[in-house]
């Protein structure tokens, strides 16, 4: 199998799992440069742990990942080259939000302060969390904690981001201003998206492709641009997923 | 490496008598730094400047944010610092950074009053940061947490040291005074029979100094600051913190384990001290209200019986409790899994964990101090 000039991830024939237990085996896909790439799957068939194989927390079983070319460096060793939101924000609860921003500028470049602040208070402008840069995370909404902790993934200017569920928990309004700046990310910025979600709406407005995994095949059932995910009869889950049906339907 | 930009004065001034500044290349994060103090010299103050953007080939996120930061500086001092030929792609970066909207700063007086704030913040911390580097040495991940002090969060060291220290003071005053007069009260009704009730001074002195007054201060500062970081830790596993601080670069370990192991290195002797004094005192009241010997004699005994190498084995255990104890609510928060009930079992587990290291390290001690007569 080759892998397309313009690939900013290639996988091939990843297994991942935790313990004795493989969740996913045989893996092999490839991310084209300013792809929006949505991962799906039915809840514990291992998306979290996939993402967490590619940003590199988690060694994988077998198999390679190549990032930009190269594995995904050891934690600690070098300054990341991607930019990750948690399903939660991660926000670091003893540091306001600017604090949040600039740490990962502070530690990975020798700007002088008062440079970081600045980059840290536009980084904010961009998510519109213009003014909230001395809050602390437990004074915002749940919203405004993805958007922080997107701003901070992005702090170092990353050309590839990745989030796991990041509109899961928001109210449709904030989910759509989070869809939006997503798509002004990858539009404006060129940033390649690598996501997981199980909003449709989301994935209608944001995949430009999507990828499905199943558990009980350990791999991926179906891989293509939503429209055409969404026409598919087959596999079951593949349709029982875009048509919100249950299982037994 | 030359820098893949350049930033360079016109011969010309603009319309309105301004500076006339070409920048070109590349500008993005790696040449940031530089870019960033070129701005600053060439942009002179109380004038006014226009920025030719034409020849920009590229710019990123980082450098976008220092000119929109320059144009706004401009701004709002009362000149103007405009911006021409730049490409749609540079134009609506600008835009997306907030060229348009970014707010002025607050005004100057507010900000002098941050300014000192923050200075003597810096100074202090940079302080604290220096005495804390020389023991930190001692052990190996202390050095390379040295050599990469951005590693570490050493913003959250001040906050520990308060939280361990000055907070415990209440209790550990009221516990080794108690813990002194019950010790004096129990050897005193011992000693009156044999009529040596003034060796209860021996007795209370050289206990509390070299056993009691370290174990019961390590005790409670497990269950307070133990307790604490093991939960604090748990939670940042479970709420992805740990993995978001990994995801970024920094080694967790070492960004949250060295503050609260220094913290409770330096606190726990200190408390120590404190806790001994009064524990000596109960001692004291005891003597002095049910032996009627004298504040003067009792203080002289205990003098005459309490050595520096007392009080020293006494510190040195602290400070070796103190790191134990860090060590092992930090071993067990990191060790964390699932959700809230995760964070109590692992909490709970630190805290027995840390009584049986105390009560182990505490007997190893005293072995080594007999063997070698100390
Ligand atoms: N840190 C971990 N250690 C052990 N097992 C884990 C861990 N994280 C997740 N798992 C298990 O792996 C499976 C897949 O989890 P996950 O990747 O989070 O699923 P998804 O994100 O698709 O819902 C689950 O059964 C979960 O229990
Ligand atoms: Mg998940």
């Amino acid at each position: 199998m080759t892998s397309e000039p313009d690939s900013i991830i290639v996988v091939r024939d990843l297994c991942i799992g935790w313990g004795d237990r493989i969740l996913m085996e045989h893996l092999s896909f490839d991310v084209a440069r300013a792809e929006r790439f949505v991962i799906l799957g039915g809840s514990g068939s291992g998306k979290s742990t996939l993402l967490q194989n590619l940003i590199g927390l988690v060694e994988p079983r077998s198999g390679t990942i190549l990032i930009d070319g190269s594995p995904p460096p050891a934690p600690e060793t070098a300054p990341p080259r991607f930019g990750v939101m948690f399903q939660s924000g991660a926000l670091f609860g003893s540091m306001t939000l600017l604090e949040n921003v600039s740490l990962p500028l502070n530690r990975w470049t020798d700007l002088p302060a008062d440079a970081i602040e600045e980059i840290a208070l536009a980084r904010l402008r961009l998510v519109a969390l213009e003014g909230f840069e001395n809050h602390s995370p437990s004074e915002i909404s749940g919203g405004m904690k993805k958007r922080a902790g997107i701003a901070r993934a992005l702090a170092l200017e990353p050309s590839l981001l990745f989030l796991d569920e990041p509109s899961a928990g928001l109210d449709p309004i904030s989910s759509v201003e989070l869809d939006e700046l997503l798509l002004t990310l990858n539009e404006e910025l060129g940033v390649t998206l690598v996501m997981v979600t199980h909003e449709l709406e989301s994935i209608d407005k944001v995949a430009t492709r999507c990828i499905v995994l199943d558990g009980e095949t350990r791999g991926i059932i179906a891989d293509g641009p939503p429209r055409e995910l969404r026409s598919q009869t087959e596999p079951i889950f593949v349709k029982h997923f875009f048509n919100r049906e249950p299982r037994s339907a | 490496m030359p820098a893949s930009f350049n930033l360079t004065r016109l011969p010309k001034l603009s319309g309105a008598g301004g500076i006339c500044l070409q920048l070109s290349g590349q500008l993005a994060l790696p040449d940031a730094t530089e870019f960033w103090q070129k701005l600053k010299e060439e942009i002179e103050p109380g004038r006014g400047h226009e920025i030719d953007l034409s020849a920009v080939e590229r710019l990123d996120g980082v450098c976008a944010a220092m000119l929109v930061s320059v144009e706004a500086e401009a701004r709002c001092s009362g000149q103007y610092l405009h911006f021409h030929g730049a490409s749609p792609g540079v134009e609506r970066l600008l835009a997306l950074y907030g060229i348009d909207g970014n707010p002025c700063k607050a005004p100057p007086t507010h900000l002098r009053i941050l300014e000192q704030v923050g200075e003597a913040t810096c100074s202090l911390v940079a302080n604290t940061r220096n005495t804390l580097s020389f023991i930190g040495e001692l052990s190996l991940s202390a050095i390379r947490a040295i050599r990469t002090p951005k590693s570490v969060h050493w913003a959250d060291l001040g906050k520990l040291l308060e939280r361990a220290g000055a907070d415990s003071v209440p209790i550990v005053i009221a516990i080794n005074l108690l813990v002194g007069f019950i010790l004096g009260l129990q050897s005193a009704m011992q000693m009156e029979q044999f009529g040596v009730g003034i060796y209860v001074a021996d007795l209370v002195g050289m206990s509390v100094v070299r056993e009691l007054g370290p174990l019961m201060t390590a005790i409670i500062v497990t269950g307070r600051s133990g307790a604490a970081y093991a939960a604090q830790i748990g939670t940042m596993v479970v709420s992805e913190e740990v993995s978001a601080l990994r995801s970024m670069g920094f080694d967790p370990v070492r960004f949250l384990v060295i503050p609260r192991t220094i913290a409770l290195a330096l606190m726990v002797p200190l408390l120590v001290v404190i806790g001994n004094f009064v524990g000596l005192l109960g001692g004291l009241l005891v003597g002095v209200l049910y032996l009627d010997v004298s504040i003067s004699a009792y203080i002289l005994r205990t003098q005459s019986v309490i050595g520096l190498s007392d009080w020293c084995s006494g510190l040195l255990k602290a400070a070796v409790f103190g790191i134990a104890i860090a060590l092992i609510a930090c071993e067990r928060g990191f060790s964390t899994r699932g959700g809230a009930e995760g964070v109590g079992t692992s909490t709970t587990s630190a805290v027995v964990t840390m009584l049986f290291t105390l009560v182990c390290l505490d007997a190893f001690f005293t072995i080594i101090f007999s063997a070698l007569g100390i």
